[in-house]
């Protein structure tokens, strides 16, 4: 099937192109990193880890999100998402690639991963996340591609692959889970030492996952000859609204905790975060762009007729695709470290080979993305014809 | 402290507790060290701790950090994101913060107070390690592996205390200048690598050699007294016996194994 992938349009060949240039500017500034270390990018001692394991953290979510389609087609037999499976799980698969490049992007050490199998701490959550990561990547990987190549037969998927689809809902749920310990397990980050963390990671996951879908699902309707279905789109609409109001109902729950129990370890990264702390604000205006984009986005997705309105819908999904990025891919992380253990308020902002080295990691996300979607849309493009 | 050390030496002498040394002996160049140790014997321990008395601690003196940094090989980048630091000193709300009101008495409030890895009995950053790279000795003090760390930086994450530095550079390599960043390489400890953490040994590599740690030796003040916790006519055990003594932040559970007098 994937041969699939080497012929397409000029606009396909174009945007493999562009995203093999940012691949490249990102691989050049990570050659840097690999000379250099890690002091090329913007963290610190007090901020030890920054945007790549903020993208990490979020991406984790995304990837986490292709049970909202799976559990409702095969648990409930909902056709509608029959569809859109192979979307998820590819989406996925793009995702929990781009997770584990950006662990290793942060490794101080890169070429001594393994030690993580030879020496393992079944204490650590990230040897667990290790685990789980790869194995929903590989369960991924084996559902999606035994799926899409017996549709493409028209015989019905090998029954070994039912169980393994099984599987995978839990196994999303528990990728999401243990990323949020990582976090949520660690005595003295008051900012994430809560037990609503991996709730929290769930909801705003299955808020940015779906809305990540819609848009997707769109532009494959505009660009090629498959149509996802607007009853799936629709559906999935109601899945973001639903995971987007219980995120920012999660996320007021930490606020009303913190600021009336008045702890200050707790609180301290809250002012930071919305306030400012000892004149200190960098994230202040995105945390609060991030609140109103929250709104807005609700706004339009809890209306229903704005809601069933596609174009409406597509826009509320950005916002809320925004939104949580900035709430998880950036805030969650870097605020934890402000202040610091020690009560100091450190900043940190990301150096240009750091962003270009993320930008690029995305970008191979999405030309892995582009690639199984090339093959997936084509086979049921041959399907439908 | 010599009541302290000459007890060291009869424990040493059983040989039984050499054990606990052998990681430091690979690390530390050999010839020297193996015959160090024959001669005196190393200084082992059940729960190795240490008692800081800051009535006696000496403002703007900093004897004990230009010791340690020199013979641990800690690289000065003279920037503070890059910084590495073994043991500094921190004003008291910073390393007290739930014990701190704004009534404290002067001379507390203003004196800098030395911080240094905690050697915790329950450590948080030995929890969170995936490869086992920092780990606790049966003497109770927190290593590392230079070498097995994979610089992921879980451990500075899961440090209440800010003791841990990461290399994010490369530690033996030069200013722009042209000057190197560890002034003078002392060839009998280990320099790291970038992309690798650090933090305080206790000394492991001086213990083997059956001599206290560096901090408590230079200072003229005898305000760091180091010692064994289960031995209870131990000099250590004699200053807890008879002074107040806080730890820091004792609320979280991690058991510091490094003890206060303010």
């Amino acid at each position: 099937m994937i041969e699939k992938a080497l012929t397409g349009s000029k606009k396909y060949w174009g945007l493999v192109g562009f995203l093999l240039v940012i691949m490249g500017a990102g691989f050049i500034s990570y050659l840097m990193q690999w000379f250099y270390g890690l002091g090329i990018t913007g963290m610190s001692r007090d901020v030890s880890w920054g945007l790549y394991i903020a993208q990490f953290t979020f991406l984790v979510g995304v990837a986490a999100s292709a049970v909202m389609v799976v559990l409702p087609y095969y648990l409930h037999n909902y056709k509608a998402f029959g569809r859109i499976t192979i979307l998820g799980e590819f989406l996925a698969i793009a995702s929990v690639m781009m997770c584990l490049v950006f662990i290793i992007a942060d490794l101080g050490q890169p070429v001594r991963a393994m030690n993580i199998i030879l020496h393992p701490n079944p204490g650590s959550i990230l040897f667990w996340d290790m685990i789980v990561l790869n194995g929903y990547l590989l369960l991924n990987m084996l559902i999606g591609w035994n799926v899409l190549a017996s549709e493409r037969k028209s015989i019905p998927p090998p029954v070994w692959v039912k169980p393994l689809i099984y599987l995978s809902i839990p196994w999303a749920v528990s990728i999401h889970t243990v990323t949020a310990f990582i976090y949520a397990g660690l005595p003295g980050r008051g900012f994430w030492l809560t037990a609503i963390m991996a709730p929290r990671f769930l909801a705003s996951a299955f808020a940015a996952g779906p809305a990540l879908l819609i848009l997707l699902a769109l532009i494959i309707r505009k660009f090629t000859k498959f149509d996802p279905g607007r009853e799936a789109i629709q559906n999935l609409g109601r899945i973001v609204t639903y995971a987007m109001a219980v995120s920012v109902f999660f996320v007021l729950l930490e606020i009303f905790t913190v600021f009336y129990s008045q702890i200050p370890e707790h609180m301290h990264h809250f002012e930071y975060l919305f306030t400012g702390l000892e004149g200190h604000g960098k994230l202040v205006p995105w945390m609060w762009s991030s609140a109103v984009l929250a709104v807005i986005s609700l706004i339009l997705l809890i209306n229903p007729f704005t809601r069933k309105r596609e174009g409406i819908l597509a826009f509320a999904c950005v916002l809320v695709f925004v939104s949580l990025w900035i709430e998880k891919g950036l805030c969650l992380v870097i605020t934890g470290f402000i202040p610091s253990t020690l009560g100091r308020v450190y900043e940190y902002s990301p150096t240009l080979p750091e962003i270009l080295i993320t930008l690029s990691v995305w970008a191979m996300g999405f030309l892995i993305l582009t690639i199984l979607y090339k093959v997936g849309i084509t086979v049921k493009e041959e399907i439908e014809a | 402290m010599k009541i302290d050390r000459r007890d060291f030496l009869k424990i040493g002498g059983l040989g039984v507790l050499g054990f606990a040394a052998k990681p430091v002996i690979d690390v530390v160049s050999k010839g020297e060290l193996s015959e160090a140790s024959i001669e005196a014997g190393p200084l082992a321990g059940k729960r190795l701790a240490m008692v800081i008395d800051m009535t006696k601690c000496k403002e703007g003196c900093t004897d004990c950090i230009d010791a340690c940094h020199s013979i641990h090989n800690v690289p000065d980048f003279k920037n503070r994101k890059d910084e590495i630091k073994w043991i500094w000193n921190e004003p008291y709300d910073k390393t007290f913060p739930t014990q701190e009101h704004e009534f404290i008495g002067t001379g507390i409030k203003e004196r800098p107070f030395m911080v240094l890895c905690n050697h915790c009995d329950n450590p948080p950053c030995v929890r969170v390690c995936p490869t086992k790279a920092t780990f606790k000795r049966e003497d109770g003090i927190v290593f590392m592996d230079y070498h097995r760390c994979i610089g992921c930086r879980f451990c500075m994450a899961a440090c209440p205390y800010g003791s841990r530095s990461f290399n994010w550079r490369n530690p033996r390599g030069l200013d722009s200048s042209g000057n190197p960043f560890i002034k003078k390489n002392n060839t009998n400890f280990p320099t790291r690598t970038t992309g690798v953490v650090e933090k305080c040994n206790f000394c492991a590599e001086r213990l083997a050699k059956g001599l206290i740690p560096m901090c408590a030796e230079v200072c003229k003040e005898k305000a760091i007294v180091f010692g064994d916790l289960e031995e209870t006519d131990s000099e250590l055990r004699e200053v807890l016996r008879s002074h107040y003594t806080i730890r820091r932040k004792p609320g979280l559970g991690t058991r510091p194994q490094i003890y206060y007098i303010v």
